[in-house]
C-alpha cells in the first residue's frame, strides 16, 4: 500500500486551488477529506503528479442560512452535517442519509463535497443531493458557475466538474417541516450501498402534497424516481397508496450487476426499499 | 516473596501484554529498523496459468534507490522447493513449489520477480518497469471439472489434477461396520452436498518478515506463528545449517492459521539479504496479503447418512473434495484429513467411510485456517442432523440426543478409534437450551409462520466436539505428519526469586503471557507479577513446536505444569536438606516449604537463593532450581458444546438477522475465564461471518475478485449479535490440569448453528440449502425461486462425486 511520487500542495486560498489545478492540467487530484483518494493512491489506482490538499481552506467548511437554501461549504465533514442544526431542521433527508455514511472515523474526515464530486454510484449522499434539488457552486479560472444535481453526476465516478474546477459550496433548497428517510441496504455495517433510498415528502391533513425520491446504485448516477413521485402525490398517506407508487422504483433504472446482487435483485431491492423509505418517512 | 492470596488459576485476570499490544508500544516485525536496511517488492502474475516467455528488469534495474533485480531463473538454482511436511499417502503427487515463478505461472499473486531497493517506495515503483511476458495456459478452477475426464491440467507433468486419493472406512480399520452394507439395510437415506466456500484467514498484521545476515549467522524476524518449525524448515529447503539460523517471532498480530506457514517471501527475503550482505525488509499490502497469502476451506462435501426410522443412526459416507490450490504448502494435503475423524462428531455411528480426494487448481495454495479440517467436518455433519431429522420428522436436537455418547458411556472409543476421554453433552444442551429459551422461540416460529410474517425465525443447532490438543506424536507419526506434537517448557528461577518461563508454544494474540503465568504462580504460589514469559525467538526457546490447532495449552500448558513440578521436587530437597528435617516431613503451600507439625519453614525463594549460591547443597545436587519438561499427550483433547442461533430472515429482502446467539461449551478447566471469552467471541464471529459474510472469489480467468477489505467482507462489532456464553465443566483425563482448549471452538461450532438457522426459517417456503455465505440475494433467490435451487433429497448416484469414486481408486 505505497502510492507512486506526487507533488503535494495545500494552498490557502480557493483562488490558489484553481490556480494550482489549471497549472496541473489533467494529472492533478484534489484532496478533500481523502477518505476515497487515500486508499486510490495507496493501491495505486490513481498516479496524480499533484494532489491539492484543501485542509486550509476553512472558508469552505460550515452551513449557512441563505433565505430559501442553505449553503453548505463542500468541506464539511459529514460529522458536521449530522450535527448541524439548520441541516436537522431544514434538511432532515441529508442530515439521516449522512448518519449512514461509513464508520465514525470516516465521517470525522470525510466531507460533503468530497462525497458528491467522487460521485460513487454506491456512495450515500449523491441521492439525497439529487432528490433535494440541490446545485453544485463551482469556482473555476472562469469565475463562478451553478450546476443543479440532475446535471451535475454524468457517469460512474464522473461528474461535470472540469480539471481546473472546484466545487466550493452545495445550494440546498430547505424542506422545511418534511419528513425524510434514508433506506439503506448493505451487507456489513461499514459497506457501501447495495441499494439505498432518499425520500422526502410532505403530508398535509393525511394527503402526500409533495414526495421527493432518489436512488442509490440503481445505475452509474443517482436516479429520481420520478414514477414514484408522480403516484404518490396526491394520494393518501397509506399502506397501498405508498406500496402502489413504490412498485414503480425501478422504472427508468439501469442497476448494474456485482458479487453482491444482480440487476434483478437490485430493481426488487429499490421497490422494497422504496416502500420501507416511504412508509418510515411518512410515520415519522 | 509472598503468597498469592487468591487461586490464580479460574482467575479473570485482564491481559498483562494487552497494554502495549494495543497501544503499538512494541516490536512488530514492520517496525524494526535497521542501519543500511533494504526493502524487497514482490512483483506478483496478474495470470493465473501461463508460461513466462521472458522478463525484461533492464529498465526497473536502472530505476532510483534499486540495488537489484531478480527474476525466478536468478534464484532457481539456490531457492528449492517449499516443503510440504505432510505428504498424506505414500504416491501423493507433489509438484516443485518454487518461491519465485521460474517458467510457469500457477496461480494469479503468484511471485514472479523481486526488486530491492534503499526505500520501500523506489522498490515498489521499480515494480511497475519490469515487463513480463506471458503465454497463456488453460485456467482450472473448477473441482469438479479438474477432476473429469479429459480435464486441462495445472500441472500437465503430473498428468492428473488429483494430488492423492485418502480413505477411511471403519470396516477397513476395525473400529466399526461396512458403510456400504448400513446404506444396503438402511430404512432411510438422506444425501447431501455442501460447499465449504474459500476463505481468506484475514488476520489483521500483514506478514513481515526482517532478514539480517550479518555476524556470519542469520537472523529472521517475521510475522509467524511457528518460528521452530520455520528455522527448521529454512535450514531443510536453503541447506543453511540450522545452528546459523536463528528465527524470532517478535510480537504477531493475529494468524488464525494463516502464519502457519513457510512463506514464499520468507525465503526470498533470505536470499537477498545473503546475496547482498544487508538487512532487508518485505512487508505486504493488504491486497498482496489477500492474493498470496494461503487460503483455507474450499471443499465439496457430498454425504450420505443412513438411519432407522426410529432416528437411530446406522453408517455415514463422506466423499469429499479439497481444493489444494496450486501447490501443496506446509499441511495443504493434511487439513481435510484433520476432518476425517470428525465427521462422525459426538454420535455413535456404528459404520463410516470417509474418502478425501485432494484436487489442484489455479489458485493460491489452501492451507491452515482456524479448525483446519474440523469445521468443515461439523458443518456438514450438523447440516446434515436437520435434513435426517426433516427426513424423519423428528425434532433436530430430540434427534441428535437420540444419537449421541451419553455422559455415562466415557471415555468411547468412536467408529475412528479415537477414545473421547471425557464430555457431558446433555448437560450442555440443557442449559443452552434453557439460556436460549428454546420452547418459547419455537412457539415464535410457529406464530409467524401461521401470521405469513414477512419476517419469519428460524432456529439453528450445533452439537459439536473438535479433536484438539495437537498431538500425541506417535498419531502424527502414524498419520504421516513430518512433525511430533508434543511441547516444551523451561522454568528458569532466578536469584532473587523472579521467574523466567520460556514456553516453545508462540503466541500470536491469544494472552499465553497471562495464562502461563498464571499457570506458574499457581503451581510455585509466587506474585503473578513475579513471572516473566519468553517465547517466539529460538536463541532462547530453543526447543517447540508452535501454536496452533488449540494445543498451546493442553500440551504447552501441562509441560509447563511438569517443568515446574520438577522445580519443586527439588526446592522440597533442598529445603529439606536446609531445615535439618526428612523430605517426607515437608510440606508446601503458597510458596512455603514448613516442617509438618512444626512451627520452622522457608520460602521457595529462600530455598532457590541457596540453590543458587551452592554453599550448602546435599551430596550430589546440582546448582541452581531450573527445570525443563518435554510433554507428549497421550491422548488429543475433545471440547464439545452446544451453539444455538435464532435469526431472522427477511423474506423481502433476503437479509439474515442473528436475533440472539447462545453457547455453552466445555472445554473443561480454565484458567483464565477472561481469555475463554475472548477466544470465544473471536470464533464465532469468524464462524458466523463464514455463514453470512466471507468468499473468496475468483473470476473465469482466475482473478481473486475479493481482492480488498472492500469486497471481501468482515463483519464489525455492529454485525454481530450479543452472544450469550455459558459454560459446563468436564475435566479433560488426558493432562493434569483438565484443559482441553478453546482457540477454535467457536469458529467450529457456530457456521452450522447460523446456517441451519436460516434453513430453518425458510424451509416451509420451500428452501433446504443455500450456499455460503447465505448472502441476501442467495436468499432471496432461493425463497423465491424455492424448489429449483434446492438439492435432492434423494441418493444421488451419477455425477460430480459419484464419479470419482469409479475412477479415483477411492472404492
Amino acid at each position: 500500500m505505497i502510492p507512486a511520487e506526487f507533488d503535494y500542495v495545500a494552498p490557502a486560498t480557493v483562488e490558489e486551488v484553481v490556480r494550482a489545478l489549471t497549472e496541473a492540467g489533467e494529472d492533478a487530484k484534489v484532496m478533500a477529506g481523502g477518505q476515497s483518494l487515500i486508499p486510490v493512491l495507496r493501491m495505486r489506482l490513481a498516479a496524480p503528479n499533484v494532489v491539492v490538499d484543501l485542509s486550509n481552506l476553512s472558508e469552505l467548511t460550515g452551513v449557512r442560512d441563505d433565505g430559501d437554501s442553505l449553503l453548505i461549504g463542500a468541506m464539511t465533514t459529514h460529522y458536521e452535517v449530522q450535527r448541524d442544526h439548520l441541516v436537522r431542521d431544514h434538511a432532515r433527508l441529508l442530515a439521516v442519509a449522512t448518519d449512514t455514511v461509513a464508520d465514525p472515523q470516516v465521517r470525522h474526515r470525510g466531507t460533503f463535497g468530497g462525497a458528491l464530486v467522487h460521485a460513487d454510484p454506491a456512495g450515500d449522499l449523491p441521492a439525497p443531493a439529487l432528490a433535494m434539488d440541490a446545485t453544485m457552486v463551482i469556482v473555476g479560472p472562469g469565475g463562478r458557475r451553478e450546476v443543479p444535481a440532475r446535471e451535475f453526476f454524468v457517469d460512474y465516478f464522473t461528474t461535470v466538474l472540469e480539471p481546473d474546477e472546484l466545487l466550493v459550496d452545495v445550494r440546498v433548497p430547505k424542506l422545511t417541516g418534511w419528513s425524510a428517510h434514508y433506506e439503506k441496504f448493505n451487507r456489513v455495517a461499514q459497506a457501501w450501498s447495495i441499494v439505498a433510498v432518499a425520500a422526502a415528502v410532505r403530508v398535509t391533513d393525511g394527503t402526500i402534497a409533495e414526495a421527493r425520491v432518489a436512488l442509490t446504485n440503481m445505475g452509474p448516477t443517482p436516479v429520481r424516481a420520478t414514477g414514484v413521485e408522480e403516484a404518490l402525490v396526491g394520494q393518501p398517506a397509506t399502506a397501498e397508496s405508498i406500496n402502489a407508487a413504490a412498485a414503480r422504483a425501478a422504472e427508468g433504472t439501469n442497476p448494474t450487476t456485482d458479487g453482491n446482487a444482480d440487476a434483478e435483485f437490485r430493481s426488487h431491492l429499490a421497490r422494497v426499499l422504496t416502500g420501507r423509505a416511504l412508509t418510515a418517512a411518512v410515520g415519522a | 516473596m509472598t503468597a498469592t492470596a487468591e487461586p490464580e488459576i479460574g482467575r479473570a485476570r485482564l491481559r498483562k501484554e494487552d497494554a502495549r499490544l494495543i497501544t503499538g508500544d512494541t516490536r512488530w516485525t514492520d517496525n524494526i529498523q535497521m542501519a543500511g536496511m533494504l526493502h524487497m517488492a514482490v512483483l506478483r502474475s496478474p495470470m493465473a496459468h501461463a508460461k513466462i516467455t521472458g522478463i525484461d528488469v533492464t529498465a526497473a534495474a536502472a530505476m532510483p534507490g534499486v540495488l537489484l533485480v531478480l527474476t525466478g531463473e536468478d534464484v532457481a538454482a539456490e531457492q528449492g522447493s517449499l516443503p510440504c511436511a505432510w505428504p498424506i499417502t505414500e504416491d501423493m503427487l507433489a509438484p516443485p513449489a518454487p518461491s519465485l515463478a521460474v517458467d510457469e505461472v500457477n496461480f494469479a499473486g503468484e511471485g514472479v520477480a523481486v526488486v530491492i531497493a534503499r526505500s520501500d517506495y523506489e522498490a515498489h515503483d521499480a515494480l511497475a518497469a519490469i515487463d513480463v511476458e506471458y503465454d497463456e495456459l488453460p485456467v482450472v478452477l473448477d473441482m469438479e471439472a479438474a477432476v473429469a475426464d479429459g480435464a486441462d491440467l495445472v500441472h500437465p507433468d503430473l498428468g492428473t489434477n488429483k494430488s492423492a486419493t485418502w480413505v477411511f472406512d471403519s470396516a477397513e480399520a476395525g473400529t466399526g461396520a461396512d458403510v456400504d452394507q448400513a446404506i444396503a439395510d438402511a430404512e432411510v437415506t438422506v444425501t447431501r452436498t455442501f460447499r465449504q466456500q474459500r476463505l481468506i484467514p484475514a488476520f489483521m498484521e500483514p506478514r513481515s518478515v526482517v532478514v539480517d545476515p550479518g555476524g556470519g549467522s542469520i537472523t529472521m524476524w517475521s510475522a509467524t506463528q511457528v518460528p521452530h518449525i520455520l528455522r527448521w524448515m529454512l535450514a531443510a529447503v536453503l541447506g543453511i545449517p540450522e545452528h546459523k539460523v536463528r528465527v524470532i517471532a517478535p510480537d504477531v498480530g493475529g494468524g488464525f492459521g494463516g502464519k502457519l506457514q513457510v512463506t514464499p517471501e520468507e525465503v526470498l527475503t533470505l536470499l537477498v539479504a545473503r546475496r547482498l550482505g544487508k538487512p532487508v525488509k518485505w512487508t505486504e499490502s493488504r491486497t498482496e496479503s489477500m492474493l498470496s497469502a494461503h487460503h483455507g476451506r474450499d471443499q465439496i462435501q457430498q454425504l450420505t447418512v443412513t438411519a432407522r426410522r426410529d432416528g437411530t443412526v446406522t453408517g455415514l459416507k463422506v466423499d469429499l473434495l479439497a481444493d489444494m490450490g496450486a501447490y501443496l504448502r506446509l499441511v495443504t494435503p493434511g487439513v481435510p484429513i484433520l476432518g476425517a475423524f470428525m465427521f462422525n462428531a459426538i454420535y455413535k455411528f456404528p459404520a463410516y467411510r470417509f474418502t478425501c480426494v485432494n484436487v489442484f487448481t489455479n489458485k493460491v495454495p489452501t492451507d491452515a485456517y482456524r479448525g483446519a479440517g474440523r469445521p468443515e467436518a461439523t458443518f456438514a455433519i450438523e447440516r446434515l442432523m436437520d435434513e435426517l431429522a426433516v427426513e424423519l420428522g423428528m425434532e433436530p436436537m430430540e434427534l441428535r440426543r437420540k444419537n449421541w455418547i451419553k455422559h455415562e458411556e466415557f471415555p468411547f472409543t468412536t467408529v475412528c478409534g479415537l477414545t473421547y476421554d471425557s464430555g457431558n453433552y446433555e448437560a450442555a444442551t440443557d442449559r443452552a437450551m434453557e439460556l436460549f429459551g428454546y420452547d418459547e422461540l419455537r412457539q415464535e416460529q410457529a406464530r409467524r409462520r401461521e401470521s405469513g410474517d414477512p419476517v419469519q425465525l428460524g432456529i439453528g443447532i450445533s452439537t459439536f466436539t473438535e479433536m484438539c490438543g495437537l498431538a500425541p506424536s506417535r498419531v502424527l507419526g502414524s498419520l504421516r505428519y513430518g512433525a511430533g506434537g508434543w511441547e516444551h517448557a523451561a522454568i528458569r528461577m532466578l536469584p532473587t526469586g523472579k521467574v523466567e518461563l520460556i514456553t516453545g508454544t508462540s503466541p500470536h494474540g491469544q494472552g499465553h503471557e497471562t495464562a502461563w503465568s498464571q499457570i506458574v504462580a499457581d503451581r510455585l504460589g509466587v506474585p503473578f507479577e513475579d513471572v516473566e514469559v519468553l517465547h517466539g525467538d529460538t536463541q532462547s526457546s530453543h526447543k517447540g513446536m508452535d501454536s496452533y490447532g488449540s494445543r498451546s495449552l493442553a500440551v504447552g500448558g501441562t509441560a509447563i505444569v511438569l517443568a515446574a513440578d520438577k522445580v519443586l521436587a527439588k526446592a522440597r530437597t533442598l529445603a529439606a536438606h536446609l531445615m535439618e528435617c526428612s523430605e517426607s516431613d515437608v510440606e508446601f503451600a503458597s510458596g512455603q516449604f514448613s516442617v509438618r507439625g512444626t512451627g520452622t519453614s522457608t520460602a521457595l525463594g529462600d530455598v532457590v537463593l541457596a540453590a543458587h549460591v551452592a554453599h550448602n547443597l546435599p551430596d550430589g545436587m546440582e546448582p541452581g532450581m531450573d527445570a525443563e519438561c518435554t510433554f507428549d499427550p497421550t491422548n488429543f483433547s475433545f471440547p464439545h458444546g452446544t451453539h444455538l442461533c435464532a435469526t431472522e430472515v427477511d423474506t423481502e429482502t433476503g437479509a439474515v438477522k442473528i436475533r440472539s446467539y447462545v453457547c455453552v461449551d466445555d472445554i473443561g478447566e480454565v484458567v483464565n475465564p477472561l481469555i475463554v471469552e475472548g477466544q470465544v467471541h473471536g470464533g464465532l464471529a469468524q464462524g458466523i461471518a463464514q455463514a453470512l459474510f466471507e468468499e473468496a472469489v475468483h473470476d473465469e480467468s482466475g482473478t481473486l475478485t475479493t481482492a480488498t477489505l472492500a469486497d471481501y467482507l468482515l463483519p464489525s462489532a455492529a454485525d454481530l449479535p450479543h452472544f450469550t456464553t455459558d459454560r459446563t465443566v468436564t475435566p479433560a483425563d488426558s493432562n493434569p490440569l483438565g484443559v482441553k482448549g478453546v482457540g477454535e471452538a467457536g469458529t467450529i461450532a457456530s457456521t452450522p448453528a447460523v446456517v441451519n438457522a436460516v434453513i430453518d426459517a425458510v424451509r416451509h417456503l420451500g428452501v433446504d440449502d443455500v450456499e455460503m455465505p447465505c448472502t441476501p440475494m442467495r436468499v432471496w433467490k432461493a425463497v423465491h425461486q424455492g424448489k429449483e435451487r434446492g438439492v435432492p433429497t434423494t441418493p444421488v448416484a451419477a455425477g460430480g462425486l459419484g464419479s470419482i469414486d469409479a475412477q479415483g481408486g477411492a472404492e
